[in-house]
């Protein structure tokens, strides 16, 4: 489906961008003629405003409503044939009809390129490629956001990837009609629809003395409304009358209709088409359609970004033993290709201790793998709990295979998702169900993290009676150098040191707060990443980092002096940040994890309602921000602060304790649509997630519901 | 641009038996910038008596759009067979459609009219916009159109 979704892109779109862009232009001209011509309304008769407009003139030779809404009639009075505007009430010349000519020209270059028929080939392909665009972007974003029916959730991922996904499910609907309209306009044009556009029956007239218009029936009958171009009868005797429902001809002298031609099944197609299409007299929903089609080169560009990626991670295994002959396969399941970084680590990191390995989609799992001695399955997870790209056909495959080999399942997820690792769940207990020795017991690893990764390795090896030792991390930037500008020191007394870091560069990267700082420790280890407090726009980059007992990077950082320097890059954390509007925000951490809550409260300067939760162990000690935070109360960037102490005097207390207290103002919060953001350590994310969920479960609401929306979010370390 | 005739050969009127009765004679369409669509233009004959003799040239590819040509498709039936051969790409606005036809003699002087159909999408129909004689005496004569026909010219 991918690419499939690819493959057409790539197809059409240069044509698409000049398609979509003259049908953006093209879409202005309905508002624009509503404007330039007075509307056409009913309760007036043809024969009413035939009459007026002869009236006026020498010679007539025809009336007309046009597609663009104007009313025009054809006359010659003697200076040649002319075209004037006139009011469809009440005939009144209105001033020579000129067409805008640059509409024209764009019209031309939207249905043939400036190029003819060639042209309209070309067109209609290009209708046909949006259109298998717009089904399989539907069908990839509905399988993203987890089914059809939760296709308003919010999408998750960078900047680049929301775009794609937001305006695409904008413009969806839009597109569809253009590109099914468009296609079904072009293959009317090349007589693909056979076309029964008869002509009007010969008809003889009474050849009596013409009447005045106004007393013919036959035109009388017929409102303006219901009216496309009137024929003056001249020397034929005989109107010809065109409308919606077919073409009549009416005798000049006595108003008898003499013939009537019904409009086709198929002509009534190609005027439904047209009027979708082209939205005339519907500016409204022209504007749409317009903003749709210019939502067109947007997503073209951020597609092709989007495929960039995907390729530039490359998939290529070097040294990939035959699958016949490997000892151990890893198996891949991708839908960005980030799990093949890892797996190609393992990989590398088991050929040095002498394994065999084979590495491969799993896709392409089958009988000649089973003589392996152990499999290795890496699989990440596609929305909510389906299998990635590379693994859509594995569990069907696995259920045709014969024998039984020790296996280890390693899933890759976000934790923000409400199944996490889903995928790999269902994997491994397959695996389970069919008898399969288990290895290791099934691991998940939150956004590739490389240490929880470095971990499980370490735990394969241990299996395996070998020293595994695997760095992987999944895309690492070149690290900066920052230097310490700044540094606070809480929790001593406590036994729980924690230091506020502020850091400064000449050129800080784009950051904002909630947004990772990973930092490389000085022996070249793995980098640690810390949430940050600030923006870019702080000038400064903050965190709060906890000394963890033989912990490596925080010894490192709180042993830092201002003036010193450490290796660092920013990695954005997209799924952790407030939503855009005037909810309210809940924000709720202890510990270090105040770090972005704090940065959120210093970034709201609109005064959106921000209730802070925050448990730390002494107020004498460890209150991180308490200046800062009462500082935010009286600016009112902060709307209520509510800190528990579980080691202070009097009623000591956690984090979670506050909440249930505040539990009747909560769930009224929530029921405002508030957003609930917790960041810190495993064990208060799991007491706060108990406690919510009593909480809501009165609005008939439960967390995985919260979390589907996007209305609750963890940053749990 | 030079061509033969199949369709009006084939008609007892036109039929030529050597090249030394027939007359070639050219025919200039030169339409108005009125800066629209490309235009149907027909050009065809009739008789002392109005009656439609055969056409000469159809400018415009799509047999669905010849109805708005009205007066030809009238006098002829718009039979494909009427313009078999005889059809190029439809004229663009403010440019000429020349053409040159080889006519019996018995033709020329004969009281026979050529006729002038025109017709553009979205814009107007305008049969028999132009009607010229087709006699020696008024070769090179232009005349002009009440629609597209900016001017139109015989010469033998």
């Amino acid at each position: 489906m991918r690419r499939l979704h690819a493959v057409a892109a790539a197809a059409v779109a240069l044509l698409l961008i000049v398609v979509a862009s003259t049908g953006a232009l093209l879409s202005l001209q309905p508002a624009l003629n509503r404007v330039a011509y007075p509307a056409v309304t009913p309760g007036v008769s043809v024969a009413q405003l035939a009459d007026a407009v002869a009236a006026r003139h020498v010679r007539v030779d025809a009336i007309r409503i046009g597609r663009d809404g104007a009313a025009t009639a054809t006359f010659n009075d003697g200076a040649g044939r002319e075209t004037e505007v006139i009011d469809p009430r009440s005939g009144a010349g209105l001033g020579a009809y000129t067409p805008s000519a640059f509409f024209r020209f764009v019209a031309d270059l939207h249905r043939s390129l400036l190029m003819g028929e060639g042209g309209r080939v070309a067109v209609a392909l290009t209708a046909l490629g949006l259109l298998a665009l717009c089904l399989s972007g539907f069908a990839l974003l509905a399988r993203s956001l987890g089914g059809a029916a939760k296709m308003f959730r919010p999408i998750r991922g960078d900047r680049t990837r929301r775009l794609h996904g937001e305006i695409g499910r904008f413009a969806l609907t839009g597109l569809l009609v253009s590109s099914l309209t468009g296609a079904l306009l072009a293959a009317i044009t090349f007589d693909l629809i056979p076309s029964s556009d008869r002509a009007a029956p010969d008809v003889s007239a009474s050849g009596g003395k013409p009447a005045p218009i106004r007393a013919l029936s036959g035109l009388a009958a017929v409102d303006v409304v219901d009216l496309k171009a009137l024929k003056f009868a001249g020397a034929s005797g005989v109107f010809q009358m065109r409308s919606d429902a077919g073409e009549a001809t009416v005798d000049a002298a006595n108003g008898a209709v003499l013939s009537f031609v019904e409009t086709a099944p198929e002509g009534r197609m190609e005027q439904w088409a047209l009027a979708l299409h082209g939205a005339h007299g519907l500016w409204a929903f022209a504007l749409m359609l317009g903003l749709c089609s210019a939502g067109a080169p947007v997503l073209g560009a951020t597609g092709f970004l989007l495929w960039r990626r995907r390729r530039g991670h490359g998939v290529g295994v070097q040294e990939n033993a035959p699958a016949e002959d490997a000892d151990t396969i890893v198996f891949v399941g991708s839908e960005n290709n980030a799990t093949w970084g890892f797996a190609r680590a393992l990989a590398r990191a088991l050929a040095g201790e002498n394994f065999r390995v084979h590495v491969a989609a799993m896709n392409e799992v089958g009988p000649c793998h089973v003589r392996a001695k152990r499999w290795l399955v890496l699989t990440s997870t596609y929305g909510d709990g389906a299998a990635p790209a590379s693994a859509q056909k594995f569990l069907e495959r696995l259920a045709r295979l014969e024998g039984r080999i020790p296996v280890a399942v390693l899933g890759f997820g976000d934790r923000n998702f409400p199944q996490f690792c889903g995928y790999a769940q269902r994997v491994a207990e397959m695996f389970d169900e069919r008898g399969w020795a288990s290895l290791l017991p099934m691991k998940r690893i939150d956004r590739r993290s490389p240490q929880e990764f470095a971990q499980w390795a370490r735990g394969l090896g241990d299996a395996l009676g070998c020293a595994l030792v695997v760095e992987h991390i999944a895309e690492r930037p070149g690290t900066q150098e920052l230097e310490l500008i700044g540094r606070d020191l809480y929790g001593e007394a406590v036994g729980a040191p924690v230091a506020i870091l502020r850091f400064a560069a000449p050129d800080l990267p784009d950051f904002e707060a909630g947004d990772l700082l990973a930092v490389q420790p000085p022996d070249g280890d793995m980098p640690r990443f810390y949430s940050l407090a600030s923006s870019t726009r702080d000038g400064m980059a903050e965190i709060c980092v906890r000394l963890q007992h033989g912990g490596l990077c925080s010894t490192f950082l709180h042993g830092l002096a201002p003036g010193d320097r450490i290796a660092a890059f920013v990695r954005h954390n997209p799924a952790f940040r407030p939503a855009q509007g005037v909810a309210p925000l809940i924000l709720i951490g202890a510990g270090a994890g105040i770090a972005p809550l704090a940065g959120f409260v210093r970034a709201n300067r609109d005064g959106r309602p921000v209730h802070l939760y925050w448990g730390g162990r002494s107020p004498a000690s460890d209150f991180l921000y308490e200046h800062e935070l009462a500082q935010s109360l009286a600016e009112r960037r902060l709307t209520c602060f509510r800190p528990a102490f579980s080691r202070c005097e009097g009623a000591p207390a956690y984090v979670q304790d506050r909440v249930a207290a505040d539990a009747h103002s909560l769930r009224a919060l929530i029921a405002e649509e508030a957003q609930i953001l917790v960041c810190g350590g495993r064990d208060m994310a799991q007491a706060v997630r108990e406690t919510l969920d009593r909480i809501v479960r009165p609005l008939g609401l439960d967390l995985a519901t919260l979390r589907s929306h996007g209305r609750y979010l963890e940053d749990v370390f | 641009m030079k061509r033969a005739l199949p369709a009006l050969a084939a008609t007892a009127v036109f039929v030529v038996p050597t090249l030394a009765q027939a007359r070639n004679v050219t025919l200039e369409t030169t339409l108005k910038p009125y800066g629209g669509n490309g235009a149907y233009v027909a050009l065809y004959l009739t008789d002392a008596a109005g009656k439609y003799k055969g056409t000469l040239w159809m400018a415009g590819e799509k047999s669905k759009y010849y109805r708005h040509l009205s007066d030809w498709a009238r006098a002829s039936g718009a039979r494909p067979a009427e313009i078999d051969g005889i059809t190029g790409a439809s004229v663009g606005s403010g440019k000429t459609l020349k053409i040159s036809v080889d006519l019996a003699d018995a033709l020329i002087d004969a009281g026979y009219k050529i006729h002038v159909d025109t017709s553009v999408e979205d814009g107007m129909d305008n049969p028999s916009e132009v009607v010229a004689p087709l006699d020696t005496a008024s070769s090179g004569k232009i005349l002009a159109g009440d629609g597209y026909v900016k001017s139109f010219k015989v010469t033998f």
